[in-house]
């Protein structure tokens, strides 16, 4: 497979390591003060089947992309010193990156993988802060190319992609077309550490900053967050003595 | 949907939570940070990213085992060599022989957040490193291109030989002798307190080739298998013991003089030299360790219950943590401007590296053992961490430099600079 491009999209996400997540006072979202950052495990995943992909000689080029305000670039660096080639910025900040949603995003991947003549995509399932698993199927969708989903193997065999997906009835086997888009589930491989010299090296890599006006796209949020609320606190469970007691209780509650 | 909800949900628990890919134990604690002691507070970009490849390390590869290690004393080879895959065998060596060629600061960094994995390896392979970096930095072409590669790689390990029975902290009255024969120096004496003496291959002595006191000493370097060289019993100690101690006989121990590093009486000044990097990494690893425990101690007083409330709502051990908090960050800040002071070779660079080795130590130890007695009952027991950060880093007090030692050091300068002064104030007057 004679790749051009290999695009990759590293997601920068809450990673809350704190001990408590807290919702704000005024119910608007969770609190991300003092929160670090770092890059979504999904998509550490991705970044390191691109590179393998790269090592294997399969592909030619591995681009790391990321959407957001200026932190974004230590997330490509961190792709960078896995071995990604070059990276770019596309940059969202302030309010428009607080209503940055999978849509959004997909909208700008797809405008880059035409501008960058891409063959394929590889992105993480989901970022584990939202687990909204959507913007590689609607990146697939706004590109018109098949998509393969929460993949557990990849292989390339010729133009074709070979690929084993984990769903709920088991392991599904499929052959795609290129170019398409993969996104990665959790045991498709484990990423490398960065090494010390790898790491250096990243510094001389490029990473390109663009807007998404530049791209041609519009990232107004179609969407409004009303409230977020912490889950209902959990209630005390109730002991019966019999099991006529217990079909009184359900049919009381309403769940039969 | 729900297999997939619960999968991902495990998955999301697991990355959350020190991005180990394996489900968690019982025993594996998290090692959040909390805002105001975050170590990565001023640095640069590329010196963040060393750290948290060092911390993602000692997060999934030496912290779940850290107790193993300690418990069955295990040597933990396979991991180290890992470590040293990633550019940690010789962090300040120069690449030219395999090393990373990075900074003292960088070097301290790195130990700091190796360290809140196992501080015993840590310090391990803080030695080894000082070990490479004196043959890389005062070793000829022939010397560096044998020897740096293997130990950079970790393929071999090295052993840093200075203190014997009868010297310590008067380092410089050493006995081991090396008499020239030849194209070979003999030695005979023996070595004590030596950490991975025994299991280790290559042996950086300094011994006596010259007169008495510090113009007699050279540096020798001595590989495992050349005979003569034995080694004493594995030593049982408190603590470090994911490394084996052993005393290092020489008994008309032939050594080839290309082995030198150096020339004959340069020995004690390459010593002098390696001790004020090996004190900013002995610092740096009490730091590593004192983070942990202050982190622990915090998680700690977020669970434990007594009359009717967390503990983390008592003020006096408010006022503890935010003390304990305090002095991490100081000791932080004193070891890393040392290692800024090292690597630019500014003239207080020997005096900034004891008084930054002798606060963090001491610091460091009140902490973890703070941290400890924060725990209550439960910090006495082994399947708490903070008593083996607490058992580790009590040496740092000893080795290195012993504390009172240096603080007799600094009288000695002071009260001559007391006494300068005040003849320079009489004369004015």
């Amino acid at each position: 497979l004679s790749c051009k491009v290999l695009s990759s999209v590293v997601t920068p996400c809450y990673c809350f390591v704190s001990p408590q997540i807290r919702v704000k006072p005024d119910n608007t979202g969770v609190v991300t003060d003092g929160v670090k950052h770092s890059m979504n495990p999904f998509c550490e995943i991705a970044v390191e089947e691109a590179v393998k992909l790269k090592e294997k000689k399969l592909i030619k080029e591995v681009v790391a992309v990321s959407c957001g305000p200026q932190q974004s670039q230590e997330t490509i660096r961190t792709a960078l010193a896995m071995g990604a080639d070059r990276g770019i910025h596309v940059d969202v900040s302030g309010k428009d990156y607080e209503n940055l949603g999978p849509l959004q995003v997909s909208k700008i991947l797809a405008a880059l993988a035409k501008q960058e003549d891409a063959q394929l995509i590889l992105l993480g399932k989901q970022a584990i802060d939202d687990d909204c698993n959507q913007t590689g199927q609607m990146t697939a969708a706004l590109l018109d190319w098949p998509q393969g989903t929460f993949a557990s193997e990849v292989s390339l065999e010729g133009d074709k992609i070979n690929l084993v997906r984990e769903i709920d009835g088991g392991l599904e086997h499929i052959k795609i077309n290129t170019p398409a888009v993969i996104t990665a589930d959790l045991r498709l491989n484990t990423p490398r550490y960065a090494t010390l010299p790898n790491i250096m090296k990243a510094k001389k890599k490029k990473i390109v900053t663009v807007k998404p006006a530049d791209l041609g796209v519009d990232v107004t949020s179609r969407l409004e967050v009303l409230k977020v609320e912490e889950p209902p606190q959990r209630q005390a469970g109730m002991k019966v003595e019999t099991v006529e007691d217990l079909v009184v209780k359900l049919k009381e509650a309403g769940r039969v | 949907m729900a297999a997939v909800g619960a999968l991902s949900r495990i998955a999301r628990l697991g990355s959350r939570i020190c991005k180990n890919r394996v489900t968690l134990s019982g025993n594996s604690q998290r090692r959040g940070i909390a805002a105001c002691i975050d170590p990565s507070h001023g640095l640069t970009d590329e010196q963040k990213e060393f750290q948290k490849v060092a911390f993602d390390f000692a997060a999934n590869e030496m912290a779940p085992h850290m107790a193993e290690w300690d418990q069955k004393e295990i040597f933990p080879v396979e991991t180290m060599r890992k470590a040293a895959q990633l550019g940690f065998g010789g962090i300040y060596v120069q690449p030219d022989v395999g090393g990373s060629g990075l900074s003292r600061l960088d070097t301290s960094i790195i130990f700091e957040a190796l360290s809140t994995g196992c501080v015993s390896t840590t310090a391990y392979i803080s030695i080894h490193n000082m070990c490479a970096w004196m043959i890389d930095s005062y070793g000829n072409k022939e010397q560096r291109e044998k020897f740096c590669p293997d130990l950079c790689s970790m393929e071999k390990f090295a052993s840093y030989c200075l203190t014997e029975p009868g010297s310590g902290s008067d380092a410089a009255s050493l006995l081991t002798s090396a008499q020239r024969k030849g194209d070979h120096y003999v030695l005979n004496g023996s070595k004590a307190f030596i950490s991975g003496g025994g299991d280790t291959d290559v042996y950086v002595v300094m011994c006596r080739t010259g007169g008495k006191g510090p113009k007699g000493i050279s540096c020798l370097v001595v590989e495992k298998g050349t005979p003569g060289l034995s080694f004493g019993k594995k030593e049982k100690k408190v603590g470090w013991n994911s490394q084996p101690t052993r005393a290092v006989i020489f008994e008309d121990c032939a050594v080839p003089v290309a082995n030198r590093l150096g020339e004959e009486g340069q020995g004690f000044n390459f010593a002098m030299k390696g001790l004020n990097g090996g004190r900013i990494n002995i610092a740096s690893c009490s730091l590593g360790a004192a983070h942990a425990s202050v982190q622990l101690a915090r998680d700690h007083l977020l669970v434990r219950k007594q009359f009717g409330e967390t503990l983390s709502n008592n003020q006096f051990l408010q006022f503890k943590l935010a003390e304990m908090a305090t002095k991490l960050v100081a000791s932080r800040l004193l070891i890393r401007e040392a290692a800024q002071a090292l690597q630019e070779d500014r003239p207080d660079a020997v005096a900034i590296c004891s008084m930054a080795k002798l606060f963090a130590t001491d610091e460091c130890f009140n902490i973890c053992n703070q941290a400890l007695q924060m725990h209550g009952g439960y910090g006495y027991l082994k399947d708490y961490a903070v008593q083996q950060f607490v058992r580790d880093i009590r040496v740092h007090q000893i080795l290195e430099g012993e504390v009172f030692s240096l603080s007799l050091a600094f009288l000695f300068v002071f009260c001559h600079i007391l006494v300068w002064l005040l003849w320079f104030h009489v004369r004015q007057l």
